[in-house]
C-alpha cells in the first residue's frame, strides 16, 4: 500500500502557514498551491447559477472542473446528467458554465462520453478530454447501466459522481446512495423503520474498483487538496475513471447552509464517508482520520437524522450507524497507526 | 438574432442572475482584536509584527512592533508576557512563544544595527522627561517621534532606572539595555546622567520647557519595624540589587534570609546564590498561590537551591540568627500569628517588602494629589498640574517594565494632544476575536518552541544570562504558530469555499472583497475562514 503520496501532499510542512487545510497560502510558491487559490482560476462554473444557498455540488463541481481545465490545458467537454447540477446550472437559455458542456438524458452521460471521446479522436483531437458528471441518482440508479459499460469497455473518460445522497432536485426522493435511517420523501421518519432501510442501497466506487479500471477515487468538498491531487492524477491517465465526491445538501439534509463544509468533513472524521484511492481493482490508499469523531457529532446536525435522537429505538440505531463506520475504518485503514509517518 | 422553432430566447450567461437578491444576511470582513494584543500592556499589535515575521521579514516585523515598543531585546527578556497567557493557541496546544519571538527582532535590530526614523518635522515644542527608566524612555522615544524636542533627566549614574538597577543581568545582560537606550538617544534625545530634579517647576522655567514627564520610579526600599540586634546586618533588597551595579559587590555571609514574596525578592535571593550564599530562604508569611512573584521565576529560583518558607514572619533580628512566628491563614486567606515562634540562622537579612516613590521633585507643586506614596494622574497621564504628566512606578499601576513602556506611550500621546491645544481620542477597541469565533480545525498541530537555559549548575554562580534566544529557524517556526486571531492572514478559505464564486480576490496584501451581485449569504465563508474576520451580519430587508 501506498499512503505516502496521500499525506505527503496535505503535510508537507508541519505547522500552518505551510499547511495545506486551508485553500491558499501566501507563503509558499504559486506553484504549490491550490488551482482554487489562484486569481486566474478559470470559474468553468461561475456566478448566478440557482443552487440552493451552500450548495456543495456547486463547490464541488467547480473544484474538479477548475482542476481539470487546468491539468488538460483547457481541453475539456463536460457531459451532464438530469439533476441538480444541470438544472442549477442551465435553466435554458442561460448557463454558468464556462466550458463547452453537453446535456442529453439522466441516465446516458456516461455514453454520451464515450461518444464525445470517440468523436474527439476521429477528427484527430485527441487531446481533448471527455469528462462525464452526474448526482447519485443518475449514476447509481438510472445511469448504471451505461456507467458500467463505459467502465467494462475502458473508455477514456472521467466520470464524477457529485453524491448528495439522494434525488435532491426533484424534492428529495431515496437513491441507493442514500445512507441507512437518513429520511427522505420516500423514507419517511415514521413506523417500525423509520428513514431508509439498513442493509439497501450500494457502493459505487466498490463497484467501480470491481470493474478493475485504472484509477477510482472518493473524495470530498472538505478537503480541496486531496480533491485536485485526485483530479490531476486522474487526468494523466487514459481509459476509464472513476471519482466520487461527497457533497452535502443543506436542502436535502437539513441542515444549516453554512455547515455544509463542516459536514463534509464530519463525514469523513467519523468514518462513515471513506476516502480512499483505487488502480486496477486494488485500493491503494486512504486518507487518514484526524480528529476522530463520533457519528452522532455528523449526523445531529441533519435533520434528516433527527429522528436516531428522539427515542431510545433511534439510539439503538445509531450504534448501527457507528458500527457501519468502524467498519469503514477497519477496511480502509483510516486510523493513524504507531509508526506511520 | 434568429431563432430555432419554438424557441424565443436568446442563449447567454448566468451572470445575467444576480443571485445576490435572495440574501437575507450578509458577510463582512472584519478586524476583530487578537487577545494577545488586547493584553499587552504597552499597546503592541503583536498579530500584526507576527505576520511580517512569519514571512522572514524581520525589518518590517521589527519596524511594525517598535511602533508601538522600542524595547523590543528588553521585552523579550523582562516581559512577563500577558500576551502568551491570553494567546488563543493555547486552548489547541500551548501559546505561541510570543516573547521569545520579539527577544529574536530585538536582539537581530541590535545586531544589524537597525536604528529608528527621526522625526518628518520638528514641532519646536520642548518636553522634559525625569527618569531615563522604561517609562521615560519610551515617552521620549515616542515625543521624539512626533517631533518634539525631548530632554531626559536622570538622576543616577546610568540611564534605564529599574531596569538596570532593580533587574539582575543574569535576566538582563547590559549590552543589551545599552544599546536599546543608545538607539533612542540616537534619534536626537538629549540625556543628562547624575542630574537630580529638585523642583519640577522650576526645572521646567529653567529649561523653558513646555511640557514634562515624571518618570522617576519607586526606588526606595520599604521597611518594616523589626526590633534589631546591635550586630545584625540587615538591608533593603532594592540597595542591593543597585549596589551590584557598583565596584563593591555587597558582602552578605554564607546565610542569607529574603523577607517578602514578590518578584524583587526572588531577585535578591537568586543575586545573593550568585554572590556565594549557600543557603538563599526567602520568608514569607503566606502561602506559595498566593505570592505575588510570578510562579515561572519561584520555579527558576527553586531549582536554583533558593529555600522557602511560607506562612512565616520576621520578628527580631539578631547577630547570626532570626527570630520567626509561625503563621496561618484565616478564612478570608489572611495570615494570622499564631504564637508558635523558631529561630533560623542567617548572616544577613534582606527585606523586600515593596517600594516608594521619592516625591520630593514635586514638593509644593499646586494642584496634585499624592495617595498611597504615588501621584494621582487623569486618564490622560496628566497630573493635578497642568503640563506636567506622570506615568511608571510613581503612579497607580502594576509595576512592571513593561505597564512602564505602555504609559510612557500613552503619555506621549496625550502630552503631543496637549501641546497642540488638542486631547487625544484613541481608536475604539475592535470585537475581541475569542477562539469561539474561528476555525480550528485549519491548524495543523504545531508545539512551542523552548528556549535553551543556562543548565543550573552554572546559573548559581555566575551572572550570565540564563534564558537563551532562538535562533532564525525557531523563531520562524514559532512566528507561523500565530493563528493570526481575528486578521485575515490570506490563505484563500473564503475565495476557495463560496459555492457562488462570489469572493473577489484582490492580491497578496490586499484581502479580498465579496461580490454582492452573486453572494446568496450562505455563510460558509465566515464558518470556514480559520482566524474569524468574517462576520454574518443581517441584511436590511
Amino acid at each position: 500500500m501506498d499512503d505516502t503520496t496521500a499525506t505527503a501532499a496535505t503535510q508537507k510542512l508541519r505547522f500552518y502557514q505551510k499547511g495545506t487545510f486551508t485553500v491558499g497560502n501566501r507563503l509558499v510558491s504559486e506553484s504549490d498551491r491550490s488551482v482554487q487559490a489562484s486569481i486566474d482560476r478559470s470559474n468553468a462554473l461561475t456566478c448566478g447559477h440557482r443552487a440552493c444557498q451552500g450548495c456543495g455540488e456547486a463547490l464541488g463541481a467547480r473544484y474538479a472542473l477548475d482542476t481539470a481545465l487546468r491539468a488538460t490545458g483547457g481541453n475539456i467537454i463536460a457531459v451532464n446528467a438530469t439533476g441538480c447540477l444541470e438544472v442549477f446550472t442551465t435553466p435554458y437559455p442561460e448557463t454558468s458554465w464556462q466550458i463547452p458542456w453537453i446535456h442529453s438524458l439522466f441516465g446516458n452521460a456516461a455514453a454520451v462520453a464515450t461518444g464525445v471521446a470517440a468523436a474527439m479522436r476521429a477528427k484527430g483531437k485527441p487531446q481533448v478530454r471527455a469528462i462525464a458528471q452526474g448526482g447519485d441518482g443518475g449514476t447509481t440508479d438510472i445511469g448504471f447501466g451505461c456507467l458500467s459499460g463505459m467502465f467494462e469497455r475502458n473508455d477514456d473518460v472521467l466520470y464524477i459522481c457529485y453524491d448528495n445522497e439522494a434525488y435532491m432536485n426533484t424534492g428529495v426522493q431515496r437513491s441507493s446512495a442514500t445512507p441507512p435511517a437518513a429520511r427522505t420523501a420516500t423514507t419517511p421518519a415514521e413506523g417500525p423503520e423509520p428513514g431508509n432501510v439498513f442493509g439497501t442501497g450500494k457502493s459505487l466506487p466498490r463497484i467501480a474498483v470491481a470493474h478493475g479500471i485504472p484509477y477510482v477515487a472518493t473524495a470530498t468538498v472538505a478537503d480541496l487538496h486531496d480533491l485536485e491531487r485526485k483530479v490531476v492524477k486522474a487526468m494523466s491517465i487514459h481509459g476509464a475513471r472513476y471519482l466520487h465526491i461527497h457533497v452535502p445538501c443543506p436542502l436535502g439534509w437539513g441542515s444549516v447552509s453554512q455547515d455544509t463544509i463542516r459536514l463534509a468533513r464530519l463525514a469523513v472524521e467519523c468514518g462513515l464517508f471513506p476516502v480512499y484511492e483505487a488502480e486496477h481493482g486494488f485500493v491503494t490508499g486512504s486518507r487518514k482520520i484526524r480528529r476522530q469523531v463520533p457519528v452522532e457529532d455528523y449526523l445531529k446536525p441533519q435533520r434528516r437524522f433527527a429522528h436516531l435522537f428522539a427515542s431510545d429505538e433511534g439510539r439503538g440505531r445509531l450504534k448501527r450507524l457507528q458500527a457501519i463506520a468502524d467498519r469503514n475504518i477497519d477496511e480502509y485503514n483510516l486510523l493513524e497507526r504507531e509508526g506511520d509517518a | 438574432m434568429e431563432h430555432p422553432f419554438g424557441i424565443s430566447l436568446d442563449v447567454g450567461t448566468s451572470l445575467n442572475n444576480l443571485t445576490g437578491s435572495w440574501r437575507t444576511e450578509k458577510p463582512v470582513y472584519v478586524d476583530r482584536l487578537p487577545p494577545c494584543n488586547n493584553a499587552c500592556p504597552a499597546g503592541e499589535n503583536i498579530q500584526a509584527w507576527l505576520f511580517h515575521a512569519e514571512s522572514g521579514d524581520y525589518e518590517k516585523a521589527w519596524r511594525s512592533l517598535t511602533e508601538n515598543n522600542p524595547l523590543p531585546a528588553i521585552m523579550g527578556r523582562v516581559c512577563y508576557h500577558p500576551c502568551e497567557g491570553a494567546c488563543n493557541r493555547a486552548q489547541i496546544d500551548e501559546a505561541v512563544g510570543i516573547n521569545s519571538v520579539e527577544r529574536f527582532l530585538g536582539d537581530t535590530a541590535i545586531a544589524k544595527g537597525w536604528a529608528f526614523a527621526g522625526p518628518q518635522s520638528e514641532t519646536g515644542k520642548r518636553v522634559l522627561v525625569v527618569g531615563a527608566g522604561p517609562s521615560g524612555l519610551s515617552a521620549a522615544y515616542h515625543l521624539r517621534r512626533m517631533g518634539h524636542t525631548v530632554e531626559i533627566h536622570e538622576a543616577g549614574p546610568f540611564a534605564g532606572g529599574m531596569m538596570r538597577f532593580g533587574i539582575p543581568k543574569y535576566r538582563l545582560p547590559r549590552d543589551i539595555l545599552d544599546a536599546e537606550v543608545k538607539r533612542i538617544l540616537d534619534m536626537g534625545v538629549t540625556l543628562t546622567l547624575n542630574a537630580k530634579v529638585d523642583n519640577i517647576v522650576d526645572s521646567m522655567k529653567a529649561g523653558k520647557f513646555d511640557a514634562a514627564f515624571l518618570a522617576v520610579g519607586a526606588h526606595i526600599g520599604k521597611r518594616a519595624f523589626i526590633p534589631a540586634g546591635a550586630a545584625s546586618k540587615v538591608l533593603d533588597a532594592v540597595s542591593l540589587l543597585r549596589s551590584m551595579e557598583g565596584e563593591d559587590k555587597p558582602l552578605l555571609g554564607r546565610r542569607v534570609v529574603v523577607y517578602g514574596g514578590g518578584n524583587t525578592a526572588i531577585d535578591a535571593a537568586r543575586t545573593a546564590r550568585r554572590l556565594g550564599a549557600t543557603e538563599a530562604i526567602i520568608v514569607y508569611r503566606r502561602t506559595r498561590d498566593r505570592m505575588p512573584a510570578h510562579d515561572f521565576e519561584v520555579e527558576e529560583a527553586l531549582q536554583e537551591g533558593i529555600m522557602m518558607k511560607w506562612l512565616s514572619t520576621i520578628k527580631r533580628v539578631d547577630e547570626g540568627v532570626l527570630t520567626v512566628e509561625k503563621m496561618k491563614l484565616d478564612e478570608k486567606g489572611f495570615p494570622q500569628p499564631t504564637g508558635e515562634f523558631e529561630t533560623l540562622e542567617a548572616d544577613s537579612l534582606v527585606l523586600a517588602l515593596g517600594q516608594d516613590v521619592d516625591l520630593s521633585l514635586l514638593d509644593g507643586v499646586p494642584g496634585l494629589e499624592i495617595k498611597d506614596g504615588v501621584v494621582k494622574v487623569a486618564p490622560n497621564m496628566m497630573t493635578g498640574y497642568a503640563g506636567v504628566f506622570a506615568g511608571g512606578d510613581m503612579v497607580p499601576s502594576e509595576r512592571t517594565v513593561t505597564v512602564a513602556v505602555g504609559h510612557g506611550k500613552k503619555a506621549a500621546r496625550h502630552i503631543d494632544a496637549w501641546l497642540h491645544g488638542d486631547t487625544y481620542q484613541a481608536p475604539e477597541k475592535h470585537e475581541l476575536a475569542s477562539i469561539d469565533k474561528m476555525n480550528e480545525w485549519y491548524y495543523a498541530d504545531a508545539p512551542k518552541t523552548v528556549r535553551p537555559m543556562l543548565e543550573t549548575a552554572r546559573r548559581i554562580d555566575t551572572f550570565e544570562e540564563i534564558q537563551g534566544g532562538l535562533d532564525e529557524t525557531n523563531a520562524l517556526y514559532e512566528a507561523r504558530r500565530c493563528l493570526s486571531c481575528g486578521n485575515c492572514f490570506e490563505c484563500d478559505n473564503c475565495y476557495g469555499v463560496c459555492p457562488d464564486n462570489a469572493v473577489i480576490k484582490l492580491g497578496p496584501g490586499d484581502r479580498f472583497k465579496f461580490n454582492y451581485d452573486y453572494c446568496k449569504g450562505c455563510g460558509v465563508c465566515a464558518q470556514e475562514c480559520p482566524c474569524g474576520a468574517i462576520k454574518m451580519v443581517p441584511e436590511e430587508i
